[in-house]
């Protein structure tokens, strides 16, 4: 049993844990600590007044109609008798002092914390603008709400900026509610971030294909309203005028690190820096003891990927990652666990299950393994300095698991093993990912950097 | 009362168990894209649960608790 310093207590029964952020790390997070024996009082802050609700949905079938968007609400795994602090954000974090301060000066105290205040989405960056009736972007429950009575009532033409993930499955949903729909997309390709313009390619064919009218290699640069603040058209940087009732911005998404600002932890644009433990980096690179990050906001070293800060804005990461968070927010030192969760992620878009394994945006070079890219079914595997480091595949999810193995046991590149359907002719081409420098909608793996003291941001030293 | 359900769709590899025991609540579109309804009604329970007990990788989650 672990004792809270000084006070002699044993923490697993006596302690208080408050966890920032109530989506699904937060909330996994919760039923782990419940799991673990952790019989002390628990907080959960959200500055949503929803409890915990499952995303992914949303740009599916809440879309579509099938689903109303309250109702996503995730189940839980057990009773996790928790105070629930939901609708108020946190603004402040006291260290040294063990408190948070919420939004109207309340503070809570802790003895452990976790940060799982994850993302949210980047706005269209013109406030006039994305003010219209008519511009979107696509996030939370009530994003999605709002979103989906504008679809039902049929508009004219939606645009679609940035074909990422989100992107791509709403310009999917508006195919299949039948409504005409235009994608700009600053890189080559769709998903150009997360799986590189040569399998990008073969989604933009699948847009294609549905009769979406893609644009790729554009920039939107004006979105424009009538005299009653409605939107009217948008214009693109090739000199074309769209006449549009809905955009959607779909342009990735930013860190919720703001309300750490003056805390003295290593947090920041990129996400709030951590050791393999789940616990978090100060502004100087030292690890705190108490303080822990999980899911999107968090951005820790992976050994497998030779220890490069990732932050991984995938479904499956905030639920691993929570566990290992709570696991060892309970833990003696000698117990602790790494979190060595190699990085995956799903999209369903066009009626084609987009799945991958690792980080495909590490890879240089990609092969097609199995299938064919013309039918839509095919895994692709990428290469870094001769070993497997990601694997996505198109309708061919079964192969993830095997593919996850090799990635584990860096595998060489490319794969030695023949394959029954895999032409001898078949070899690794450059995988293409856009210029980073260049901004599209995002990877939803971002790759920052080796150190935690890497400053690319300004950091503010706590006052007092 | 709803149920709430969620579909690990990483696990997921489209055995269709689902969609045979509760054809209400799981749909797939093309080979393994699975759309699901996640606050089926309590009509649906049995279903449901029968769905979630025969995948074959075991990525259905279905709450069996009491709140808060």
């Amino acid at each position: 049993m672990i004792t809270v310093n000084g006070t002699g207590h044993a923490f697993g029964t006596g302690g208080r844990v408050v966890i920032v952020g109530a989506s699904l790390a937060g909330l996994r997070a919760a039923e782990a600590l419940r799991a673990g024996g952790f019989t002390g009082t628990l907080t959960l802050v959200g500055d949503e007044v929803f409890e915990p609700y499952d995303r992914p949905p949303l740009s599916k079938q809440v879309l579509l109609g099938g689903t109303d968007a309250s109702s996503t609400t995730l189940p839980r795994a057990c009773d996790l008798k928790a105070e629930w602090r939901l609708g108020v954000p946190a603004e402040g974090l006291d260290v040294p002092g063990k408190r948070v301060r919420l939004a109207g000066g309340e503070e809570i105290g802790f003895d452990r914390l976790l940060i799982a205040t994850g993302t949210r989405a980047r706005p269209w960056p013109n406030v006039r603008e994305a003010a219209l009736d008519g511009v979107f972007v696509l996030r939370t429950s009530s994003d999605a709400a709002a979103l989906r009575r504008k679809l039902a009532a049929r508009p004219r033409r939606v645009l679609v900026v940035g074909a990422g993930f989100t992107g791509s499955e709403v310009a999917s949903a508006c195919r299949e509610l039948g409504l005409p729909v235009t994608v700009a997309e600053r890189a080559a390709t769709p998903l150009a971030g997360a799986v590189g313009t040569v399998i990008g390619a073969v989604a933009g064919q699948m847009h294609r294909e549905h009769g979406v009218d893609l644009r790729c290699g554009v920039s939107v640069t004006a979105l424009e309203g009538d005299s009653g603040g409605h939107l009217r058209r948008a214009r693109l940087d090739d000199g074309t005028t769209l006449e549009v009732e809905v955009a959607v911005a779909a342009l990735g998404s930013l860190r919720n690190t703001e309300w750490l600002r003056g805390s003295g932890l290593g947090a920041g644009p990129e996400g709030v820096a951590c050791d393999a433990g789940c616990r978090v980096f100060d502004m100087f690179g030292i690890v705190t003891d108490d303080v822990f990050a999980a899911g999107d906001v968090a951005r820790c070293p992976h050994p497998v990927f030779g220890f490069e800060f990732l932050a991984v804005e995938h479904w499956s990461n905030a639920v691993e990652q929570a566990r290992v968070a709570a696991h060892n927010m309970l833990a003696s030192p000698s117990q602790r666990r790494p979190y060595l969760h190699v990085p995956t992620f799903w999209s369903f878009q066009f009626g084609v299950g987009i799945k991958s394994v690792g980080v495909p945006s590490c890879g240089e070079e990609v092969i097609v393994m199995q299938g064919s890219t013309g039918e839509r079914r095919f895994v692709a595997v990428y290469g870094h300095q001769g070993r497997t480091v990601a694997a996505v595949t198109f309708d061919q999810g079964k192969w993830l698991d095997f593919y996850r193995e090799q990635i584990e046991a860096a595998a060489p590149f490319p794969p030695p093993f023949r394959n029954v359907d895999r032409s001898a002719s078949r070899r690794p081409v450059p995988a293409q990912f856009p210029d980073p420098a260049v901004p599209t909608e995002g990877p939803r793996i971002v790759r920052s950097g080796h150190s935690p003291t890497d400053r690319e941001w300004t950091i503010v030293p706590a006052v007092g | 009362m709803t149920m709430r359900v969620v579909v690990d769709l990483n696990r997921c590899q489209g055995y269709g168990q689902c969609f045979f025991l509760a054809p209400g609540v799981f749909e797939l579109r093309g080979e393994e894209a699975l759309m699901y309804d996640p606050g089926p009604g309590e009509a649906q329970r049995a279903a449901v649960l029968r769905a979630a007990a025969a995948c074959p990788v075991q990525a259905i989650m279905v709450e069996r608790t009491g709140r808060p």
